[in-house]
């Protein structure tokens, strides 16, 4: 499966942020690299999304819808700058 | 806005390709977009199945008709329904308008590259058109790679904004126009050399396609002196 953008996630981050998660900086907590989310790989799929980071392929955030509930796990991001 | 759903209600629709077609929305309660932005479009079968996907908007201004440009994807399970059934009338739902880092501003400074494979024009022309709109001076460059010239979306309204401050070059990948210089082929660094704005005049780039033209404009870019953070991508995946 090829990868999308980070800023196709604009749309199901904003059930979830009141801001454009997508124009925020991470940094990925393995590598240490830091980008705006828009950069991340997101590899979509049927119950989610799994987002990558685009310089070491390791995972930053994963999405995971069911009718019941969305699980959001941000382990794999050390920490988040947000635009004023 | 963002986040919540609203409807839309098809006003026009264009054939723009053997595969695609642009569609103009009415949506009331839209208060514009800028160029580049995307929408989610939620269709809903009668059974209550939904199906999301993301579509780039053509359309750059204040008013209340959003236009899209859609090209069929062979298995997909939206993009035939909105190129071959949808038609005047017809209703769909949409959220946004969605992503802030993808944009060009009127009040941006300095020269921008675009760089389009096939329906990956689409949030491209409407920066060009936001950029001619605002009679900006700020020096545009534009090179869409299509498969042959009938696989262009927006073709002559693109040959229609060439000026002093917008330049269009061609890439054909399958089939070139009899006369044509370069002879058919994928986009090599050697044509991002020739036709694309030098690294030296640090343009931002915004590059849009399918996911492996993308990668390789933006690593042959990289390889060519630009700065990888002027480089913005949008992969819509495929082949």
């Amino acid at each position: 499966m090829q990868p999308i953008d980070g800023n196709a996630l604009a749309g199901p981050l904003s059930e979830l942020f009141r801001f454009d998660l997508t124009e925020t900086t991470g940094e990925c907590r393995h590598c240490g690299d830091t980008t705006v989310l828009a950069r991340a790989l997101v590899y979509p799929d049927p119950s989610g999304y799994v987002v990558r980071c685009s310089a070491c392929g390791d995972v930053l955030l994963a999405i995971v819808s069911t009718e019941k509930r969305t699980w959001l796990d941000l382990s794999g991001i050390a920490g988040l700058q947000i635009p004023q | 806005m963002v986040g919540s759903w609203h409807v839309g209600t098809v006003v026009a629709t264009n054939t723009e390709t053997p595969t695609g077609r642009s569609i103009v929305f009415d949506v009331p309660g839209w208060t514009g977009n800028l160029a580049g932005q995307h929408v989610d479009v939620r269709l809903s079968a009668p059974d209550g199945y939904q199906a999301v996907r993301s579509y780039s908007i053509a359309s750059a201004d204040a008013s209340e008709r959003v236009q899209l440009a859609v090209d069929k994807l062979p298995d997909g399970e939206v993009s035939p329904y909105l190129v071959d059934d949808l038609q005047v009338g017809d209703q769909v739902e949409f959220r946004g308008p969605l992503g802030g880092w993808f944009v060009w501003r009127p009040t941006d400074v300095g020269p921008v590259q675009l760089i389009a494979g096939g329906s990956g024009a689409v949030p491209l022309v409407a920066m060009a058109r936001a950029h001619a709109a605002a009679q900006s001076n700020e020096d545009f460059r534009m090179l869409y790679s299509v498969r042959e010239a009938a696989d262009a979306f927006f073709a002559s309204e693109l040959q229609s904004l060439a000026n002093e401050h917008f330049a269009l070059d061609w890439i054909y990948t399958r089939k070139a126009p009899e006369g044509a210089a370069r002879p058919a082929g994928r986009i090599t660094a050697d044509d991002l050399a020739r036709l694309a704005l030098p690294a030296t005049s640090n343009p931002l780039v915004f590059v849009c396609g399918p996911t492996g033209f993308v990668e390789t404009v933006a690593s042959q870019l990289v390889e060519l002196g630009h700065d990888p953070q002027r480089v913005k991508t949008e992969r819509f995946g495929g082949k």
